[in-house]
């Protein structure tokens, strides 16, 4: 549908064929296409700005290689960068501390944290642990019965939490239940909020500091656009959070905003979801995220081969 | 009112009074647009449209006039529908669609509790049978606002719910009838094949059902919106848009950019998570509290 970013830059640079450095003059134009791609990916404008000016001090007067074309040449250099500061290290749940241990998921409204907890139970449990699910949503209708529903699915227990009680008091009367039950694993899911509602999110404040979680997790949704910043930056700025999980990269979403959230955050992400199935989570590829947000589908084999 | 608390852009920080409309402020003028998710390429058309009258531009009051002038043509059409007086077939039937966690059923109850206000004999259809609890949930929003429910099991046909929904409906003397569905992602060939079997169901009793068709969009969501609109519309002929979440930072400018590149228009604002929380479309209105 869209010319991607490889024909364009490509074309732009047709014109300097035989040239063997890229100059200040010719990168211009170059990174005009790369800056358009990054805003289209919804990657936030001030972070963009920042990006390409970093990219143009590296990219002039470096001298093409011989395989590339000057397109392909700036291709490279963003594409390196942008992993880069997707983070370059895998990182997993952080589970330490006294058993039993909390994850708490935490995000706006319809994020994906219900799908998304049922989803690191079944990931859990593959890896030997003893997860319990504990529906701490007793606002939107019928959060309990879907947290139920999906515990049942994938045959993990859930906390018989009702929509009386506070959500406070769920987390810490879950805790003294996962552990007669003989479960190490608390997921706790939290109701969906907005970042600027100060009620709730001191509710979240609260249900920190009575079961101390080993790790926070903002679960956000990779069709996000320019606002990531803000929600990424109050989240983390209330609750320190150890990372985030991208849902619904299963569709077109470019996701830009995984790299705003991780540059106003500094946090890792950790897993991306890619389904509404329960077994639809997978780890997070710095790599393939580059070229997701670069909108150029597979991995850049001829970065590769250079 | 609610959406303007939180739409202001902050136009007025700007620039000075007296000022030139400079590139500067041109540049800064960009960045308030493009965070506002109004997209590259409508925000380039309304800046060199904008730098075409700079000369006469010479306070923030000036140029916000300026913006909403240019803006308020993709929007006009998006006239407020006003339920209590619309002519509507009977019963009238609205199918609601969009991807994952948008807001449609919370929409779908919003919608309810307004065509109950005015009179009307409400019935919802809960033809999303694949998420987890969806049939609770939307039997909740049925008990709050006095509908009627329609439901078969959970991972049954949604195609066969939604005809029964207007069987029933039509049995029963309804005036409305509004079908939730499984939040689906455009891209996804199988899924709005999918959709496209439940609108025809419909259309199986009653000819002409469903007469709306509304496409919930998350104001949150960036410029993927766009590629969201344009396959549903393609799927199941979309008539208009509900942009729910407007209470939250997000600036909602995806509006306009949709606006720029379709004829849907929109017709509802979601505000919250109550009941009462939508509001009709009003782009006067909107561009007032955005600028
Ligand atoms: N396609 C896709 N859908 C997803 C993914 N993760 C979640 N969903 C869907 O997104 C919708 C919302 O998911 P929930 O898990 O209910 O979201 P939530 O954050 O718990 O929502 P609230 O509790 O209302 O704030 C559901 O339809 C899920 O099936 C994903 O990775 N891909
Ligand atoms: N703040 C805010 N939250 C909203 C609004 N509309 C819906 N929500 C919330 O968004 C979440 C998802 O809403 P649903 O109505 O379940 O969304 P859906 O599109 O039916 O989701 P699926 O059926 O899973 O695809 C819920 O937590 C709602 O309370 C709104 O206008 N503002
Ligand atoms: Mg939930
Ligand atoms: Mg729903």
């Amino acid at each position: 549908m869209f010319e991607n970013l490889s024909d364009k830059l490509n074309s732009v640079f047709k014109k300097l064929k035989g040239q063997g450095t890229l100059t200040e003059k010719n990168i211009d134009d170059g990174l005009k296409e790369v800056r358009f791609a990054l805003l289209e990916a919804d990657v936030h404008y001030r972070i963009v700005k920042q990006f390409i000016a970093d990219i143009r001090e590296r990219a002039v007067g470096a001298d093409v290689l011989e395989s590339l074309t000057p397109g392909q040449q700036v291709i490279k250099i963003v594409y390196e960068e942008l992993t880069r500061l997707m983070g370059e290290t895998r990182q997993d749940l952080n589970l330490t501390g006294q058993a039993p241990v909390s994850v708490m998921l935490v995000g706006l409204q319809g994020s994906g944290k219900t799908t998304t907890a049922a989803k690191l139970a079944v990931y859990l449990k593959k890896q030997g642990r003893k997860p319990f699910l504990v529906p701490a949503d007793v606002y939107r209708p019928a959060a309990i019965d879907q947290l139920k529903k999906l515990g049942s699915q994938v045959q993990v227990p859930v906390f018989a939490s009702d929509p009386g009680m506070n959500p406070v008091d769920i987390c810490r009367q879950a805790r003294v239940a996962a552990q007669q039950q003989g479960c190490n694993t608390l997921l706790l899911d939290t109701a969906g909020r907005l970042h600027i509602d100060e009620a709730l999110m001191e509710e979240l404040v609260g249900i920190k500091q009575a079961v101390s979680p080993s790790d926070i997790l903002l679960v956000a949704d990779a069709m996000t656009g320019q606002d990531a910043v803000n929600i990424a930056q109050s989240f983390n700025e209330r609750l320190d959070i150890g990372g985030v999980i991208l849902s619904k990269m299963d569709g077109d979403a470019r996701g830009g905003a995984a790299l705003s959230i991780k540059a106003v955050t500094g946090r890792p992400i950790k897993f991306v979801g890619v389904g509404e199935k329960t077994n639809a989570l997978e780890a997070f590829h710095p790599d393939r995220m580059a070229s997701s947000i670069l909108g150029m589908g597979d991995v850049l084999s001829f970065i590769e081969k250079a | 009112e609610k959406t303007r608390r939180f739409l202001t852009t902050d136009v007025d920080k700007l620039f000075v009074p007296g000022k030139k409309l400079d590139d500067q402020t041109l540049e800064d003028l960009e960045e308030l647009l493009i965070t506002a998710d109004i997209g590259v390429k409508a925000t380039t058309e309304l800046i060199a449209g904008l730098s075409k009258q700079a000369a006469g531009i010479t306070d923030p009051d000036h140029l916000k006039e300026a913006i909403k002038e240019m803006i308020l043509p993709y929007l006009e059409d998006d006239r407020p529908t006003d339920e209590a007086t619309r002519p509507l077939a009977t019963p009238h039937v609205i199918m609601v669609i969009g991807v994952n966690g948008v807001g449609k059923t919370t929409t779908i109850g919003k919608l309810a509790a307004r065509h109950r206000a005015n009179g009307k004999k409400v019935m919802l259809v809960a033809a999303d049978t694949f998420r987890a609890a969806a049939i609770e949930q939307l039997s909740i929003w049925a008990d709050r606002t006095g509908a009627d429910i329609l439901k078969h099991r959970e991972n049954s046909d949604p195609a066969a719910v939604a005809y029964d929904g207007v069987e029933a409906a039509r049995a029963r003397g309804v005036d409305v009838v509004i079908v939730d569905t499984a939040g689906r992602l455009h891209t996804k060939v199988n899924l709005m094949e999918e959709l496209k079997k439940i609108k025809r169901s419909m259309s199986k009793t009653m000819p002409d059902a469903p007469h709306e068709v509304l496409l919930v969009l998350d104001a949150t969501t960036g410029q993927n919106a766009i590629s969201q609109t344009e396959l549903f519309t393609k799927a199941a002929d979309v008539t208009g848009i509900v942009l729910t979440k407007l209470d939250g930072t997000a600036k909602g400018g995806i509006a306009i950019n949709l606006r720029h590149s379709f004829g849907i228009p929109i017709q509802y604002i979601g505000v919250g998570e109550q009941v009462e929380d939508l509001q009709p479309f009003d782009p006067r209105a909107f561009l007032d509290a955005m600028f």
